[in-house]
């Protein structure tokens, strides 16, 4: 009997979230037993056509990674999904948008704008700028458009379940095998990690006190051994998923939140906001004016590219506008 | 006229396709190498505060985070006016080491190398890791793979994360290395030595004896004459870290030696319309599109751009292995498959430094950073990744907002010269009657030479 | 939709203890205001989780009005400094996400300002009615 099959793809993607699965090392033996990899471009030659001739649910189980950065990424997305029972959004960037996901923040003609014709290239006088479909030495070449925003992977195919992470971290995707070769998966919809925060992984020393105003990473002594966010450091931590064992405080840098909103909030921003108002404002508050609040708040001088910093594109309002 | 697409084009890092087209009496008219991706990190990064560069900039390539978050916050120390203590610049060089161990053992036995251990012919579904695996032996897999291990694990001890480390800071390092990590990375270290000598015997006894490779080292179909580019030291050895970048012409004489803050004088990017992917190129030479020639400012990067810009390796295991190159190959060496074989070297190379640097007290002494200066608007910082030579470029505003961006990464330089080379192979192929996507296999093999990363390419 | 027949949809969020109050007295002394602003009720401006603003901003509403005690009056003591403080980095955040932070407004009404209170409305009720739709939800793109 043949065995069931599975299949890697990358969307808008780093190639982290490959090379995580590579990371799996010698249990990569146990997932090449067990299963047939029927499509993996980084690792296996495999072409769209071969997928294109599967029947439809021929595949068990596809991992996505990447966003939904250009029609091409819809285009195979679509395909993966209705060759698959299962459909896993793998890492940040299908799970909500990802880093890439920040590029919400202007418009495709701006960002083509600037990547071909502001960014120093001496090259470009004719300004020249990628076409979707050009002619050049009499061939006609096509060429996928961008699309005009990013998305993450649930906003055009359903998807069954989530593994969260920028990459996932090596226990949350060996936990997330193991329940899916032991057919034990929950509920479709399920983010397949720890219902913790990164918080309450972190072994900092908390005291739950508040400071005038947020710092840079860069200011002077910042003592490593207690909670960040309290020395004024933002730090993602209340507002992000645990699993990865609070890696990045760890390495006494502050969490940038890749494994998403908790389990109990919707989205990042508004959490975060909320956590650190509570440690962040006026030392004096209470003989504070609205002007002196203000000033300590900007101090945090980026907020909507630091708290959405992986999930713009799934956040509740998802992107830049243009309120004349 | 006919067009073959081979898409997507695989065991490579991001997306791309080859569109070949041929005349009516099937010779080739023209191959284009597409890459069909762009995220844009040049536009999106601009707002965000510096000091995340080097976390969002590794995002770039999960392949190669490493490079990208040294590069960057090598940047970020000069726009910051912050010099990096003597602790920190050792503790990223540990990093950095062991990422190109890790990267370049990934190429060989993962991405590139299957064509030439198992054969470019080998049926589709055997000529990857798996085949590896059924072919070498699980004992052997599970060695590459330890060590591969090894280097993940010198960037998980420092960075908390073996893929998108979260460690530098301007001016520094957030985090030492105690002593015991110290003596396990010099125990890995020595390991890497001993494993890079095993595959390099590899390479030696199963590659370069096939008759693949025995023909492709002969054949024009591999060959490309081009500049080269790489960083060195005060010697002209190949320097990985930090130094200067040095050019060389197609018969090796020095064309260019400059500091990376230079670089818009030398290089310059073309774009054209069908592709996501600019071309860098020489700009003295200026571009002439994609022909082989010396009036071409075209040059490569990476291993084999390395080896041809620089005149030894600075270790000596690696430095007699240089010389082995040198006698069978020639120095400039214009054969795209040399590139294998200069980068097994530079496992060697990369692991003796790393052995004599985890022997140092300087990684366990000192202090992990210096203050940060006032802000001085722009910097520009470089390093060699595995795949070449990598360019950060930034302008930091007064309140610590990252202004402007421009990005030049190792497989962008290499743009016009893999396109160059998919030209090459395909038409070789398309004269002895290989048409059908398996077959074209071949031309993959060219390009694969390269590890290309296209993720990283269009940024 | 023209200019004229634009009528901006805002979502107040009164705390009972304080602006609740105030609004009912301006109700009751019939001191005339607009009837744009659809009032939730919530025992606290420190209740208004930001989450709240988001959700009404991605509903549809025009503008938020969060209405508290004034500083010093909160019954929860310090509910209405800490809403001070959210709602000052949601309007940094709003202007980063291109929307005016003008639609996000915090006002301190108490029991007795029936008349503050139906000022505040009108007032808000005309400078949005002056910024036009939101662009979130098929308002203007900037595409
Ligand atoms: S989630 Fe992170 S590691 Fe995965 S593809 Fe996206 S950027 Fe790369
Ligand atoms: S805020 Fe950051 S540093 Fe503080 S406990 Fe949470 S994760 Fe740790
Ligand atoms: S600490 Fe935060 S940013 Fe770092 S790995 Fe964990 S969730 Fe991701
Ligand atoms: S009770 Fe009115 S603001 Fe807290």
């Amino acid at each position: 009997m043949s065995k069931p099959k599975i299949a890697f793809y990358w969307a808008g993607s780093c190639g982290g979230c490959e090379v995580a699965v590579v990371d799996l090392g010698e249990k990569i033996y146990d997932v090449v037993d067990a299963f047939d990899i029927v499509f993996w471009p980084v690792a296996i030659d495999t072409k769209y056509d071969d997928i294109r001739n599967l029947e439809d649910g021929e595949i068990e189980v596809c991992f996505f990674n990447g966003c939904i950065r250009n029609e091409e990424n819809e285009e195979i997305a679509r395909l993966l999904r209705q060759k698959s029972k299962v459909m896993i959004a793998f890492g940040s960037c299908s799970h909500l948008g990802g880093i890439p996901g920040l590029g919400n923040l202007s418009s495709r003609d701006e960002t083509l704008d600037y990547v071909y014709r502001k960014t120093p290239v001496s090259g470009n006088e004719g300004g020249t700028m990628p076409c979707t479909t050009c002619v050049k030495d009499g061939n006609t070449i096509d060429l996928p458009a961008l699309r005009t925003e990013v998305s993450a992977l649930n906003d055009v195919v359903d998807v069954d379940y989530y593994i969260p992470g920028c990459p996932p971290p090596l226990p949350v995707i060996e936990g997330a095998v193991a329940a899916l070769m032991n057919g034990e998966l929950p509920r479709k919809g399920a983010v397949l990690s720890t219902e913790k925060t990164v918080c309450d992984e972190c072994d900092k020393e908390k005291r739950k006190k508040m400071v005038g105003k947020a710092r840079r990473i860069y200011d002077d002594d910042v003592d490593p051994s207690r909670c960040l966010l309290e020395q004024g450091i933002p730090c993602m931590g209340p507002a992000t998923r645990g699993g990865c064992e609070a890696a990045c405080p760890s390495a006494n840098m502050p969490c940038t939140g890749c494994m998403g909103p908790p389990p109990a909030s919707q989205e990042q921003g508004s959490r975060m906001v909320t956590a650190i108002t509570s440690l962040i404002g006026v030392e004096n508050e209470r003989e504070a004016t609205a002007e002196e609040v203000a000033e300590a708040l900007a101090s945090l001088r980026d907020p909507v590219g630091f708290f959405y910093m992986y999930s713009l594109p799934t956040s509740f309002l998802k992107r830049r506008y243009n309120d004349e | 006229m006919s067009e073959i697409e081979i898409n997507p084009i695989t065991r490579l890092e991001g997306h791309g396709n080859i569109k070949i087209f041929t005349d009516d009496d099937g010779t080739l008219k023209q191959a284009y190498l597409q890459i069909p991706e762009l995220r844009a990190f040049e536009k999106f990064c601009v707002g965000r505060q510096a000091e995340y560069m080097p976390q969002l900039t590794s995002r770039i390539c999960g392949v190669c985070p490493v490079p990208h978050h040294l590069a960057s916050i090598k940047t970020l120390d000069m726009a910051y006016n912050a010099p990096p203590t003597e602790r920190a610049t050792a503790l990223r060089r540990i990093m950095h080491y062991g990422y190109m161990i890790e990267d370049h053992l990934l190429h060989f036995y993962y991405l590139g190398g299957p064509d030439l251990l198992l054969g470019p012919d080998t049926p589709v579904g055997k000529r990857n890791i798996i085949g590896i695996i059924e072919t070498y032996g699980k004992e052997i897999a599970s060695t590459i793979m330890e060590h591969r291990k090894y280097g993940q694990e010198m960037v998980r001890m420092l960075g908390g994360k073996a893929i998108h480390p979260a460690f530098g800071i301007p001016g520094g390092v957030s985090k030492g290395l105690t002593e015991e990590e110290r003596e396990e990375v010099r125990s890995m270290a020595e390991s890497c030595i001993e494993f890079a000598q095993t595959t390099l015997s590899i390479f030696h006894d199963k590659v370069m004896e096939s008759d693949f490779f025995a023909d492709a080292l002969k054949s024009s179909e591999y060959e490309l004459e081009t500049y080269n580019l790489g960083t060195v030291n005060k010697d002209n050895q190949p320097e990985y870290y930090d130094g200067e970048l040095r050019m060389t012409d197609t018969t090796g004489t020095q064309l260019a030696r400059f500091v990376p803050f230079d670089y818009l004088e030398y290089i310059g990017e073309a774009v054209e319309e069908y592709s996501y992917m600019k071309f860098p190129f020489y700009r003295k030479l200026g571009w002439k599109g994609l022909v082989e020639s010396p009036e071409n400012g075209v040059y490569r990067v990476g291993p084999l751009g390395r080896y041809n810009a620089s005149t030894s390796y600075s270790t000596p295991l690696a430095n007699e292995e240089g010389k082995l190159l040198e006698k069978t190959l020639g120095r400039p060496c214009n054969m795209t498959l040399a590139y294998h074989w200069t980068r097994l070297t530079e496992v060697l190379n990369v692991s003796e430094m790393l052995r004599d640097l985890a022997e140092s007290d300087i990684l366990v002494e000192g202090e992990l950073r210096n203050p940060v200066g006032e802000i001085q608007g722009r910097g520009v910082g470089s390093v060699e990744a595995a795949r070449g030579t990598l360019i950060h470029d930034y302008v930091v505003d007064d309140d610590g907002l990252i202004k402007d961006v421009n990005l030049i990464v190792p497989t962008t330089h290499n743009a016009a010269a893999i396109s160059l080379s998919i030209a090459k192979a395909a038409r070789a192929e398309l004269a002895s009657g290989n048409t059908n996507v398996d077959q074209m296999n071949r031309v993959e093999v060219a390009l694969r030479a390269y590890d290309p990363c296209f993720g990283c390419a269009t940024h | 939709m023209t200019e004229e027949s634009f009528e901006p949809k805002i979502v107040g969020f009164l705390c009972n203890w304080c602006s609740y109050a105030g609004a009912d007295l301006a109700g009751t002394s019939r001191t005339k205001y607009k009837p744009n602003v659809r009032v939730i009720r919530v025992m606290c401006s420190g209740r208004v989780d930001p989450l709240f603003v988001l959700k009404a901003f991605e509903k549809g509403a025009d503008g938020v009005l969060i209405a508290g005690c004034h500083p010093g009056d909160c019954h929860y003591m310090s509910g209405n400094y800490k809403t001070r403080r959210r709602m000052e980095l949601m309007r940094r955040m709003l202007e980063q996400f291109g929307i005016n932070p003008e639609r996000l407004r915090l006002e301190w009404v108490s029991a007795a300002e029936g008349a503050r209170f139906a000022h505040v409305v009108n007032d808000m009720t005309e400078k949005i009615r002056e910024l036009g739709p939101s662009p979130i939800n098929g308002g203007a793109t900037d595409e």
